[in-house]
């Protein structure tokens, strides 16, 4: 493209846009479900996690996307496994250097992004053909869409499962004095599911199009 | 009556096509057929041309509880006095007062955030208002601890009505039984309020023990030898009070006697399944068996088979739950392998893990699950059975 595209060009905008709703990895594409469900027991790793996803998809997309030209196409699927990799294991031990506690409480799902199907599928479909600014802006909407679905979840197992926010106390002790009690089930991974579930019932309730006829 | 009838009739109007309150028509439609018997039957398809409809067969079942329901409201005033130390001196209306009481709370709860949240959806979604929730918000009171506090009552309720019903789209779309979803979701959301020896028992003296039969066989798998025989002897030998009712445990589900009673009249109308009661009872009586061979621990040894029956929920669920004609299977073979599983299940998760005493409820909604693989194999093999005739012949 010789004359320059503007840098949010509606077509740039879509790709961060879309994601958030009408093409949200979770709720519609139904990607990365698994550490959504690990990581929402709290909001804090969830936060911690939809960052470091983030960073994750961000800079991948943008490698992938000025290599693609050279990649085989038949060890490509390889040559994403080891930048994702190598991308990990940077956030990995940034986190155990900076955020020791969360790190700990996030144990294996920070090394699992590897196989979180959200990455490969964006670099699959998106990064591989296209240039890096979109591709960038691509990862960018798509963590972006997948942490505030994830940060939605922490935000009520946290609430109705142990009284907290962030760690902070938000249930008043009156209440608890009143015969208040946490919810148990919050806490299990069950309920993650059932809250995913319920984001997508609300979803599709208003957004008609998302409705698939069979 | 006459006249009731005549309202309805004036009013009618205002709630069809056109009509000031035409939105609300499928609220109105619930209250007239509930009052009346619908003069209207299916005319066309494979409908069954039968002025008996969903609201009757709900009702029958409703009657069908009214014996568990009544010895769980005297149980409840008996159990409280028995601890307090007056029982000698209480006569038996104020027990059943005391137990009414504590019980009416819990039902009217139920039946108010049940149905509240039935009419809500039927409207928002243009549906007739379905009558299951008549039987579910019946059965949901009996399968809770009487100390159950009632916020909690409500908040279990109101989930399976939402995540256990209407997400599947209403009634007669469920895959598990919305009761024991209920019963569930109180499990482990709120279990200090589900097991322990304080909820058993309305306003329990503190000097008084009072943990269910199933609490004391689960401490059976740590005791050992001499002291295993002594407990059993001291908290599980007295198995005519078990049978009759007169123990800790949730409100309705404590006499087998009334839950045989109400066996008999859904066995009789054939509303109830009496394929699937026998098979469940058969499935657990086949563990206890199987168990009392092993005789692993002090649980396999001493609890003989046909105590399992009568322990806890096993019966309740049996009759009450098990054979739910939504969620169980349909077919008549299908239904004798989902019972027998059932009883099965429920005896070894009892026994093997003692985390769970109340296994009844974990077992049907496992076997809930997989009603639908069991018939369409029940199909199946049926199919080829009669395929491998038609060869032969031609």
């Amino acid at each position: 493209m010789s004359d320059k595209e503007p840098l949010f060009s509606a077509k740039n905008r879509k790709l961060l846009k879309n994601p958030l709703g009408s093409d949200n990895p979770i709720t519609v594409q139904v990607l990365g479900i698994c550490s959504a469900l690990a990581v929402t027991a709290k909001l804090e790793p969830a936060v911690v996690m939809s960052l470091s996803v983030m960073a994750v998809l961000a800079l991948a997309n943008v490698i992938i996307s000025l290599i693609r030209n050279t990649i085989p196409s038949r060890i490509r699927i390889i040559v994403q496994l080891v930048i994702v990799a190598a991308l990990v294991i940077v956030v990995d031990q940034i986190l155990k250097a900076f955020a020791y506690e969360v790190s700990k409480q996030l144990s294996v799902f920070v090394g699992l992004i590897i196989t979180n199907c959200i990455i490969m599928g964006r670099l699959e479909a998106f990064a591989l053909g296209n240039k890096p600014w979109p591709a960038f802006l691509d990862g960018i909407g798509n963590a972006a869409g997948y942490g505030w679905i994830l940060i939605v979840i922490a935000f009520f197992r946290e609430l109705l499962g142990s009284g907290t926010l962030y760690g902070f106390k938000v249930i008043p002790q009156a209440f608890y004095d009143m015969g208040y009690q946490n919810n148990g089930l919050m806490i299990l991974p069950p309920m993650a599911l059932i809250t995913v579930g319920i984001i997508i019932w609300v979803q599709r309730s208003r957004n008609k199009s998302l409705i698939e006829s069979n | 009556m006459k006249a009731l009838r005549k309202f309805l009739d004036k009013k009618k109007p205002l709630f069809q096509k056109g009509g000031k309150f035409a939105k609300l028509q499928s609220s109105f439609e619930a209250f007239e057929t509930f009052l009346f018997v619908p003069d209207i039957t299916s005319h066309n398809g494979t409908h069954i041309k039968d002025a008996i409809d969903l609201k009757r067969t709900m009702s029958i079942v409703v009657m069908a509880l009214i014996p568990a329901l009544l010895f769980g409201i005297y149980n409840t005033g008996y159990q409280h006095f028995l601890s307090i130390g007056e029982l000698a001196n209480t006569d038996f209306l104020d027990i059943c007062i005391y137990g009414l009481i504590k019980i009416l709370p819990i039902i009217v709860v139920s039946y108010v955030v049940g149905l509240g949240i039935e009419f809500a959806f039927a409207q928002m979604r243009g549906h007739q208002v379905n009558e299951g929730f008549l039987v579910s918000g019946m059965l949901i009171p009996l399968i809770m601890p009487v100390g159950a506090p009632l916020w909690m009552v409500a908040v279990s309720t109101a989930f399976a009505v939402v995540i256990g019903k209407e997400v599947f789209g209403g009634t007669g779309m469920n895959i598990w039984n919305p009761a024991l979803i209920a019963r569930a979701f109180f499990f482990f959301a709120y279990p200090s309020k589900m097991s322990g020896d304080t909820v058993w028992i309305a306003e329990k003296a503190d000097s008084f023990s009072g943990a269910t039969p199933l609490a004391h066989a689960a401490n059976l798998v740590d005791v050992k030898g001499e002291a295993a025989l002594s407990f059993y002897q001291q908290h599980l030998a007295n198995a005519w009070d078990m049978f009759v009712g007169l123990i800790p445990g949730s409100i309705g589900e404590t006499s087998t006697i009334a839950i045989l009673i109400g066996a008999v009249i859904l066995i009789v109308t054939g509303i109830g399944s009496w394929k699937i009661i026998v098979s469940v009872f058969a499935g657990g009586y086949v563990m206890g068996l199987l168990f009392n061979l092993i005789g692993g621990n002090a649980y396999m040894e001493l609890i003989p088979a046909w105590q399992h029956l009568i322990m806890g929920g096993f019966a309740f669920g049996a009759v009450f739950m098990a054979t739910d004609p939504v969620s169980g299977a349909q077919t008549a073979r299908g239904k004798i392998i989902y019972g027998f599983l059932i009883g099965f299940l429920a005896v070894l998760i009892r026994v093997m893990n003692a985390g769970f005493p109340e296994a009844m409820m974990l077992s049907i909604l496992f076997m809930n699950t997989f009603a639908p693989l069991i018939d369409h194999y029940v199909v199946q093999s049926n199919i080829k059975r009669r395929l491998k005739r038609v060869k032969v012949s031609a």
